[in-house]
């Protein structure tokens, strides 16, 4: 039997606004608990809301990044529901009357596709608090710093059809909002969260019925929780069962997602238009001026890669997946001028490093001037390939810049071809069988031998010889031996 | 349209409020009497007729995007039935 998987995404994305959306609160991250959460958060009796200029700004900014139509009359609405860290009993939100309408975002899959994803539109609307459920003498201690926080939830149309393409989708959102400076991106503290609507239904056949598993803040958590979905709601129908329209919330510490409510105990969240706010408008020109501010996107960012850079185009996709590590590379390139070498080591070494220590690129200890002055080093010849590893390594560790971490550790590459020279002779006078039998091997054969000399010599120079240098001045030397 | 028992006791729930028989019988009542205003509104024909948000056709004015409010907790909760560590405490979510 052949299953079809359809993925729809809203992914909720925190704008990065100095204030809260209707309060003049801060939003900075990591405040000690209720010390950002102001009279308007806490929904004090008699205060009103004032929409935030900058957070409308950034949400018609994301319209026109993704081509959208934009609401130039847009309204916000109450979602009542009920929840401690929800102090107002309604979400303040948008429902008829959305900020950002229709838009568009490709993406680019492994086997060299590009699929469109439609965006159904996107709304502004306030974050809630958190709820901490350790035991306060059997209570839930409520802290409010994040309630009203200006979020965007970009809703797409049920486009994909695997995980790998709504992992896609997601990183390419993430990139997006990242490179227009509307979001930070910082997935671990919650910048970005992702909502899965999954379903499958047999080839040929219509939609089935749709789960929904709410609050993936990661990209990894999100393409498992996917894949669980599918297993489950295939191995369900396989078993002559029925998959039941619910919300379903994954945890992230056993990897496993649990029905949280079902459509019969569905919320009815009794929308209305918020009598507390007017409708909010916005015209054209303010439209053509937030597009004209548009920096580059990541698309266009990868096609200049390519065109400018002479990077492959999938080297000009990996370092463009996230915008960070696009300006890293173009900071080190431009500065060492040689952008191949750059790359190699900003998605090489670099990459793997950041990798196995679980570090963002924003905050990696070796900065873009330090790895350039590095990659000047091998170009001008001072060091190898090898000791630039053991370089890095150490900048890693703080001990400094290039010269000087080259210098303390006598790491100098010799490149004097009379040193050089001198220990090509000795090592070939001291090895009168290989180099017989170098003489007497098939030329076919010969380039492989060379690797005992090398091998030699390098031991001779402890590792300091400039390799391509000697490789030149061992073969001239053997072949006139010939 | 008009409601009855039922949707009384469902919008208790969804309200967290406790409706007692007596009052349950009294409000609906009174909602009604309310629902029978707005069928008569509803009878208007509005076609063609953009609803407005106030009489006055005002939009929303929008703030800078300024921090203009300071740590006020200690005032905040002094009136809280219940706080520890900065918290706020209420009775334990059970989702």
């Amino acid at each position: 039997m052949t299953w079809e998987t359809v993925i729809g995404l809203e992914v909720h994305t925190q704008l990065a606004t100095k204030t809260k959306i209707f309060s003049g609160a801060s939003t900075a991250f990591g405040a000690e608990a209720n010390t950002q959460a102001c009279a308007i958060d806490l929904a004090m009796p008699g205060t009103l809301p004032v929409l935030n200029a900058e957070a409308v700004r950034m949400a018609v900014m994301f319209g026109v990044a993704i081509d959208a139509e934009i609401g130039l009359i847009s309204a916000f609405e109450r979602k009542n529901y009920f929840y401690p860290d929800l102090p107002k009993g309604y979400q303040t939100t948008q429902l008829e009357k959305p900020i950002v309408l229709e838009g568009k975002v490709d993406i680019q899959l492994d086997d060299g596709r590009t699929k469109t994803v439609r965006i159904h539109h996107a709304h502004l609307e306030e974050d809630a608090g958190k709820s901490l459920h350790e035991d306060f003498h059997g209570m839930s201690g409520i802290d409010l710093n994040r309630a009203g926080t200006p979020l965007i939830e970009i809703v797409s149309e049920p486009d994909m059809n695997s995980p790998e393409e709504a992992v896609a989708f997601a990183k390419k959102l993430h990139a997006l909002v990242v490179s227009i400076g509307i979001c930070d991106g910082e997935m671990a503290q919650g910048s970005m969260r992702f909502d899965v609507n999954v379903s499958v239904n047999k080839k040929g056949e219509g939609l089935g019925t749709r789960t929904e598993t709410k609050n993936l803040n990661s990209f990894r958590f999100m393409e498992r929780a996917i894949v669980q979905e599918v297993e489950r709601q295939i191995d369900l129908l396989e078993d002559g069962g029925e998959v039941v329209q619910e919300t379903r919330l994954y945890d992230g510490d056993t990897h496993t997602a649990r029905s949280m409510r079902s459509k019969e105990e569905a919320n009815d969240y009794r929308y209305f238009p918020c009598p507390d706010l007017l409708p909010v408008e916005i015209d054209q020109a303010y439209v053509d001026a937030v597009r004209a501010s548009l920096p580059e996107l990541p698309e266009a960012r990868r096609t200049r890669f390519v065109d400018e850079y002479g990077l492959s185009d999938y080297d000009a996709g990996v370092l463009c997946d996230e915008p960070a590590t696009a300006s890293y590379f173009e900071a080190v390139a431009g500065q060492c001028g040689d952008a191949k070498l750059a790359a190699n080591w900003v998605m090489g070494e670099l990459a793997a490093r950041l990798n196995s220590e679980e570090q963002l690129i924003q905050y990696c200890p070796v900065s873009a001037e330090q790895l350039a002055a590095l990659i000047s080093r091998i170009i001008d010849k001072t060091i190898s390939n090898k000791m630039a590893r053991e370089v890095f390594a150490a900048m890693w560790d703080g001990e400094g810049d290039p010269d000087s971490i080259i210098e303390a550790r006598g790491l100098k590459q010799v490149s004097d071809s009379g040193a050089i020279e001198g220990m090509v002779d000795e090592v070939i006078a001291n090895s009168a069988k290989q180099v017989e039998n170098y003489c007497q091997a098939d030329a076919s054969k010969r380039p492989k031998m060379l690797g005992y000399f090398v091998g030699q010599i390098m031991k001779a120079s402890k590792g300091q010889a400039n390799p391509q240098q000697v490789n030149e001045v061992l073969l001239q030397k053997l072949n006139a031996l010939l | 349209m008009s409601i009855d028992r039922a949707d009384i006791e469902k919008l208790g729930e969804l309200a967290r409020i406790h409706i007692s028989d007596e009052n349950a019988q009294e409000s609906a009542k009174s909602i009604n009497e309310v629902l029978a205003l707005v069928d008569q509104l509803q009878a208007v024909d509005t076609t063609n007729i953009e609803p407005l948000a106030n009489p006055l056709g005002a939009r929303q004015r929008l703030r800078l995007d300024e921090v203009s409010e300071s740590n006020r907790r200690d005032a905040f909760q002094a009136i809280a039935p219940a706080t520890e560590e900065g918290l706020y405490l209420v009775p334990k979510v059970i989702e």
